[in-house]
């Protein structure tokens, strides 16, 4: 059987789970989480270093090694395109030139529900510095379009609110937006348990990128591994294909050579 | 003379580069990345550029975040 990998960009990838490093406990649970999730993509936001503390503290690329991981320098916190694109090229000057980054623009604290028109925005500008933009969005199909149509290496629609857990709300937004889609679609917040990895999986999704199922589970690393085998299950499943539903029953053993 | 420095004042000798105040922050050899007056100062740089008086300076770094 062949390897069962998929490419973002040019980039090469084979684990379909892909792990946000916000709020663990500490800097050696977020690690330990992670190992166990075989992620090969992570994500990571940029913020104000601390100034007057303890700089001996370990920083989370100490722990989340670039040399390891594929780090996916996220815009989370941002509101606008400015600030989006600002946070980008931070984050590419602090990874000595790696341009690959998830933008998300959000929409308000509420909801953390994207702000598309600012997305749109920061993904044009992104495309000009010549980033490779895997895009957080909402399930609208039109807009996902538009989105991968302006050169977007991955779309990342919603499945639910991010940091909920409510699970996939809405699959038949993400099944059109597969449906149309030439660049991989990968599930981007909503996850609460391993079943609604497996259900995206199941549903066809190149992947799931998810972080407070993991970390906010009782046991961080046991869900990481849950989570592993949760996100194999699913696309094993799809790549099986599942039967065909029936109404009636339809008995697993022969019907020939009954006893009476 | 008197910079902003993530947002809050801060003071350093006139004719510092970005390299002495990495090091006054004890942040020297440390992965971040620095913007002045909202430009990128690319690592390359920053043993050549002064800083001035008023600046607005960002440093910053990763963290964990979805």
């Amino acid at each position: 059987m062949n390897p069962d990998t998929f490419k973002i960009g040019q980039r090469e990838f084979s684990s379909r789970l892909l792990v946000g490093t916000g709020k663990y406990k500490d800097l050696q649970e977020t690690a330990a989480a992670i190992e166990m999730t075989g992620a090969e993509i992570v994500t990571f936001a940029v913020r104000r270093t601390n100034i007057g503390q303890n700089q001996d503290e370990p920083n989370l690329l100490d722990v989340i090694s670039p040399d390891r991981y594929t780090l996916l320098p996220n815009t989370a916190g941002c509101y606008n395109a400015k600030d989006s694109v600002r946070t980008c090229l931070l984050a590419r000057e602090l990874l000595d030139g790696h341009n690959l980054v998830k933008l998300e623009v959000l929409g308000d604290q509420k909801t953390l529900y994207p702000n598309m028109r600012e997305t749109l925005i920061a993904t044009e500008q992104l495309m000009a510095e010549g980033f490779e933009v895997m895009v957080y969005c909402n399930d609208d199909p039109i807009a996902a379009k538009e989105l991968e149509d302006m050169g977007c290496v991955a779309i990342m629609p919603l499945g639910s609110l991010i940091g909920s857990g409510l699970g996939i709300l809405n699959p038949h937004n993400i099944r059109l937006i597969m449906e149309e889609a030439k660049v991989p679609v990968l599930v981007d917040a909503g996850v609460g348990t391993a079943s609604d990895a497996a259900f995206a999986m199941e549903m066809g999704c190149t992947g799931v990128l998810m972080n407070t199922a993991i970390a906010h589970a009782n046991n961080p690393v046991l869900m990481a591994s849950a989570m592993k085998k949760a996100i194999q299950a699913g696309r094993e499943a799809f790549l099986a294909g599942r039967m065909t539903k029936k109404a009636y029953a339809s008995a697993s053993s022969p019907l020939e050579g009954l006893i009476n | 003379m008197q910079i902003r420095l993530n947002g809050q004042p801060y003071t350093l000798a006139e004719s510092a580069s970005i390299v002495d105040l990495l090091q006054q922050l004890d942040l020297t050899g440390k992965r971040l990345a620095v913007e002045i007056n909202e430009e990128i100062i690319p690592k390359s740089r920053h043993a050549a550029t002064l800083l001035q008086a008023n600046d607005q300076v960002e440093i910053v770094h990763a963290i964990g975040g979805g």
